[in-house]
């Protein structure tokens, strides 16, 4: 029985290891899925690294695909979550030229009202940055694309989870275990 | 744990000493054990060789006709002993020839570590002659693979490639190390890895799931137990024995669990899949109870997913997490290592047995054997029958040889009639199915198990793909005896564009050399049979030879494996002719 296809966000703790990326992305390719959005940075673990990755498909899919990303040896633990699990957020920054600033005022107003904020500003132009959901982020985008963007850039999503992951205490387990062979 | 060998001892955890890159992977290999390698020299491997050149009293190097034999090489070795075969080659086409061999190592679980050259680490990224991103390459058909760039790095990498090739769910590793890294010196020390923090090899068994698995199996009207590889590799042999007599539980097995219960045993109901038995794959969709060990429902085994052993309660005991509910939905599934956890359900299992179960395996036999077996094994037309060749072994080796084979009909002929009364006896290439592994996997099994008979039977066509390991053979002096079923055709491709295309041939026809001259062109003894009378004379003059010998059989030309179950059907629609 297939489930239905949903966003979920997965969360992949690593090691900090070159070729990792590699292995991770061939998953999905192997399988013809599309990464919606893919995110790689520090976490809270010093030496571990935090993929987000972002996909659109069944539970039952997303189960084996954490399967399949979990059996890597360099993968730490693997988790998937919906929206309803997690913290999330994208940003995103315009570039605009800066004598729309004040020729439209109209747009001060949807800056004002976006809760966006001005990076920088100069002659030429300035950059505005939006954090926040989606839908949010793609109304400013319609909004400010009446007058011309220069530039626009999205950045993946990034998601804390509502639940612990207890990627520390793994650690420390295997640390112990190590110890104990020590002994 | 294994016990340790004296030349191990001698550069395992020693005091530390300056030493190049190169010495220290030659002594990280003698510190695992391993005292033959398959490989290949080149410019970017060249100061490896150097130092095998220098330690050839302790470790051998066998010197392969091309990359991608030294790898079935290691993975022969691999198979007959469940040790960690090695091999090693140079940079770019070096590395690159591996390839078939890793990812036949990969899809199979075969343990292998292999160590390649790469350029100087200041030329990486720059399109150096002889340079390839063979981390890049191998990275989807490896278990791990890692490029080391400073000598330092060495032992720490070495160790945990064969941790990770060995533990768990084996696999092939890969390890990359550039020429400046070979010739760079350090201070060396050689520890075992013990542990890579990220990685669990053996999942914990939750002890509810052995329960739930009995319980299901006690009150089982027609269970069925399908094993695979998992047996082998967990060394479970004992233990699936001992379940299977208690529970009186008829057994099947896959292509690569073959030979880990005697082909004699009386719950030994043959193999499942494609070209397996009649009765196994018609009662998996008969069975109330579905007992699955170390295998991991393979489309070549299940068929149409939609119509496998639906009426049926799985259990499956697997050590690969992802394994499980990846093709067919288990109601209960014990992780873990198959013996350990075989073990564990023993005592939980009823003594028990199914005579009108059974019987029902035995009338399907039956029925197989009047339309498919009798004509392969005695044939009453003039042509000779892959299968009696195998009957024709099987009677001369008493059932205890190691069958190498190849793939194609002689393989499904082979794994089908092969009596295997000694496990790891069937060394073929399963998954991957890679013509050509035959030859080469058959010198690194012959290597590992000397004491063994090992026997390659291969097709006229696979054969071809490796034939220059003939060369190998004759160099090393390996007694390993090869037969080549010729039909003068890709024989299974040919059955299917039979059965299929309409006898369209597209490139199917061999015109094929003269293969008796071409063996004793590399000074190896050989013989061609074309008539019946010929065979049992020729195969005893090959088993009796001390030498490595060349039996080609020419067999009937249009030959087809059956039974069948068609790609895309259900099991129990599996065709008898």
């Amino acid at each position: 029985m297939e489930t239905e296809k949903q966003l979920y966000t997965v969360s992949v703790y690593t090691e900090n290891n070159i070729g990792l990326l590699n292995r991770i992305s061939a998953i999905f390719q192997r399988r013809h899925i599309n990464i919606e959005s893919l995110n790689i940075s520090v976490s809270e673990i010093e030496g571990v690294s935090r993929f987000t990755i972002l996909i659109n498909m069944s539970e039952d899919q997303v189960k084996k695909i954490i399967g399949q990303i979990e059996k890597q040896v360099e993968v730490i633990k693997a988790y998937y979550h919906t929206d309803d699990d997690t913290i999330y957020q994208e940003s995103c920054l315009f570039k605009i030229k800066s004598d729309l600033l004040f020729e439209e005022r109209q747009i001060q107003n949807i800056i004002k009202e976006s809760n966006a904020h001005i990076v920088t500003v100069n002659k030429e132009f300035f950059v505005l940055e939006k954090s926040g959901r989606r839908a949010e982020l793609e109304t400013l985008h319609k909004a400010l694309s009446i007058f011309g963007i220069m530039q626009f850039v999205r950045s993946a999503r990034i998601a804390v989870t509502k639940d612990e992951l207890k990627i520390t205490e793994m650690l420390n387990a295997f640390k112990n275990l190590k110890n104990q062979q020590k002994l | 744990m294994d016990t340790l060998t004296a030349i191990q001892k001698q550069y395992l955890e020693q005091p530390k000493e300056c030493i190049s890159g190169s010495e220290a992977i030659v002594r990280c290999l003698l510190a695992e054990g391993v005292d033959v390698l398959y490989g290949y020299p080149g410019g970017a491997i060249m100061p490896v060789y150097d130092e095998l050149y220098k330690y050839e009293d302790k470790i051998n190097h066998v010197l392969t006709r091309h990359e991608q034999c030294a790898a079935h090489a290691a993975q022969g070795y691999a198979r007959i002993s469940g040790k960690v075969g090695v091999a090693i080659a140079t940079s770019g086409p070096g590395a690159t020839n591996l390839v078939t061999g890793i990812a036949d190592a990969q899809i199979d679980s075969t343990p292998i570590v292999c160590i390649t050259g790469q350029v100087p680490s200041h030329l990486l990224g720059s399109d150096a002659f002889q340079e390839t991103d063979i981390v890049g390459i191998s990275t989807p058909v490896t278990k791990w693979n890692h490029q080391v760039t400073k000598a330092s790095q060495i032992p720490e990498i070495i160790a945990r490639a064969f941790y990770i090739a060995k533990s768990g769910r084996p696999g092939p590793v890969l390890i990359d190390i550039t020429k400046d890294a070979q010739f760079e010196e350090f201070d060396f020390q050689y520890k075992k890895c013990t542990g890579v923090r990220s990685y669990v090899p053996v999942p914990k068994t939750d002890p509810s799931t052995i329960a739930d698995a009995a319980t299901l199996i006690n009150n089982a009207k027609k269970p069925l137990i399908i094993w695979g590889q998992g047996i082998i590799l967990s060394k479970a042999e004992v233990e699936l024995k001992a379940l299977v007599e208690k529970a009186g539980i008829p057994a099947a097995w896959t292509i690569m669990g073959a030979s880990a219960l005697p082909t004699s045993h009386p719950l030994n109901i043959g193999m499942v899949g494609m070209h397996g038995n009649y009765a196994p794959n018609i009662l998996t969709n008969d069975c109330d109870v579905l007992i699955a060990i170390g295998m991991r429902f393979d489309d070549r085994v299940t068929g149409k997913l939609d119509e496998y052993a639906k009426q049926a309660k799985i259990i499956h005991l697997e050590i690969d997490p992802a394994e499980v509910d990846k093709n067919i939905k288990t109601d209960v599934a014990v992780l873990g290592d198959a013996k350990q956890n075989l073990i564990e359900l023993l005592p939980q299992v009823d003594a028990n047995s199914h005579p009108e179960w059974l019987k029902k395996f035995k009338d399907l036999y039956e029925i197989e054997y009047n339309k498919v077996i009798k004509n392969d094994l005695y044939p009453t037309k003039e042509g000779l029958t892959m299968g009696e060749v195998l009957k024709e072994i099987n009677a001369q080796t008493k059932g205890e040889a190691a069958i190498v084979s190849d793939v194609g009909q002689h393989q499904m002929i082979a794994c089908r009639y092969a009596n295997f009364n000694v496990t790891k006896s069937n060394i073929t290439s399963g998954g991957l199915g890679t013509m050509g592994f035959a030859l080469p996997a058959a010198i690194g099994a012959k290597m590992a198990a000397p004491e063994r008979e090992v026997i390659a039977v291969i097709g006229d066509g696979g054969y071809q793909m490796t034939i220059q390991e003939l060369g190998t053979i004759f160099q090393n002096k390996l007694p390993v005896k090869i037969v080549v079923l010729n039909n003068e055709f890709l024989g299974m491709v040919r059955q299917w564009q039979q059965l299929f295309f309409e006898k369209r041939y597209a490139s199917t026809v061999m015109a094929n050399p003269n293969f008796v001259a071409i063996a004793k062109g590399y000074y190896i003894e050989a013989k061609k049979v074309t008539k019946r009378e010929g065979l049992a004379a020729a195969v005893k003059e090959m088993i009796d030879s001390d030498g490595p010998y060349f039996l080609e059989v020419c067999v009937e030309k249009e030959g087809n494996v059956f039974p069948m179950v068609p790609s895309g059907a259900s099991v129990s629609d599996i065709r008898l002719e």
